[in-house]
């Protein structure tokens, strides 16, 4: 079962070996609730398989397309994301969170 | 994050060692502190404080802002009694995450067949405890109903700091546990470690439903600092 973050780390390192392009997201700082604790990993590999979570769902879609571009270009990236009241159509968080989410390639 | 920075990481978590990797946010570059190598970090405070509470997150110093992944051992459970309430027991723990060993001098009950994806000791558990260590990412049940066999192992526990000690029985029985183990010479304060009679108070009756409460009080003590009672 790969429920906790380590084990998803050590599924990243398995990817990485088998020669996939692979991202490691991880929640670095969070405001007010948030649906997964800092420290929680999702890692994502070339063809957008992934494992893990650092969201209830809300917000992966984007982190997913964000790692697309940091295995391609190999630049860690911080994300963030919050309530999406700005505009109906941007992601965000429905529990009225703000998460911040560190994107980096596995070399 | 390069590969073997990854795999040493992974490395001292299956050892179970503690590790924290440090990011350095602006520039991106990393290094894995191991629990052995803590006190010559220029962030030792910090590491030791984060690794105590088991706490990722960021901190700053001299301008810099540096996330700490905190990575303790996973939480290991060892079970004395290879009984009906730990058939219920192990596969509800390995969903949990948990590491579970099942320990049962008895070896008409110790078989793999009654435990099909758990390691299972036939052996005594004064015996098999020191071999593994128990840490204070441990978990300890006692689950035979034989003093025997459950007082050996409950005094491993009490000299150890494993996080969590419980053993099945009523209060009359724990009432003459606490008189053998006093016997033997540990203190009120030690024993007050043991969670006795087992479990939340959820009214379990069948086996599964006691191993939900035992596993819900471990989670619990485990969890604590994030509980809104406790």
């Amino acid at each position: 079962m790969q429920a906790t973050d380590t084990d998803i780390l050590k599924a990243a390192e398995d990817w990485r070996r088998e020669g996939r392009g692979v991202a490691i997201a991880t929640v670095v700082e969070t405001w007010g609730s948030a649906p997964r604790p800092v420290g929680s990993h999702l890692v994502i590999d070339e063809d957008t398989n992934f494992l893990g979570s650092v969201s209830g769902g809300c917000v992966e879609g984007s982190v997913i397309t964000e790692a697309l571009d940091v295995i391609a270009d190999g630049k860690p990236r911080m994300l963030e994301f919050g309530v999406a009241d700005e505009t109906a159509w941007q992601v965000g968080l429905s529990c009225g969170g703000r998460i911040r989410v560190y994107v980096e390639r596995v070399d | 994050m390069r590969l073997n920075l990854l795999s040493d990481l992974n490395a001292e978590r299956s050892a179970r060692r503690a590790a924290v990797l440090v990011t350095d946010i602006a520039s991106g570059e990393q290094r894995l502190v191991r629990e052995a190598e803590i006190g010559s970090d220029p962030l030792a405070q910090e590491l030791r404080e984060r690794l105590r509470q088991g706490k990722s997150g960021l901190v700053e110093q001299d301008g810099h802002q540096f996330f700490l992944t905190v990575q303790a051992p996973p939480v290991r459970l060892i079970v004395i009694g290879a009984v009906h309430i730990s058939q219920a027991l192990a596969p509800i723990a390995k969903g949990l995450d948990l590491d579970v060993t099942i320990i049962d001098p008895r070896t008409a009950f110790a078989t793999p067949e009654r435990f099909p994806d758990v390691p299972v000791r036939a052996e005594w558990p004064d015996i098999v405890l020191p071999q593994l260590g128990i840490d204070r990412y441990t978990a300890v049940v006692a689950l035979t109903h034989d003093p025997k066999i459950d007082d050996p192992a409950l005094s491993a526990a009490l000299k150890s700091e494993c996080f969590y000690i419980g053993a099945l029985g009523s209060r009359k029985t724990h009432e003459r546990r606490i008189q053998r183990l006093m016997e033997a010479g540990f203190t009120e304060a030690d024993i007050a470690r043991i969670h006795a009679p087992i479990g939340l108070d959820i009214g379990a009756i069948s086996p599964a439903e006691i191993a939900v409460s035992i596993l819900a009080e471990i989670v619990a003590t485990l969890r604590k600092d994030r509980r809104r009672s406790a």
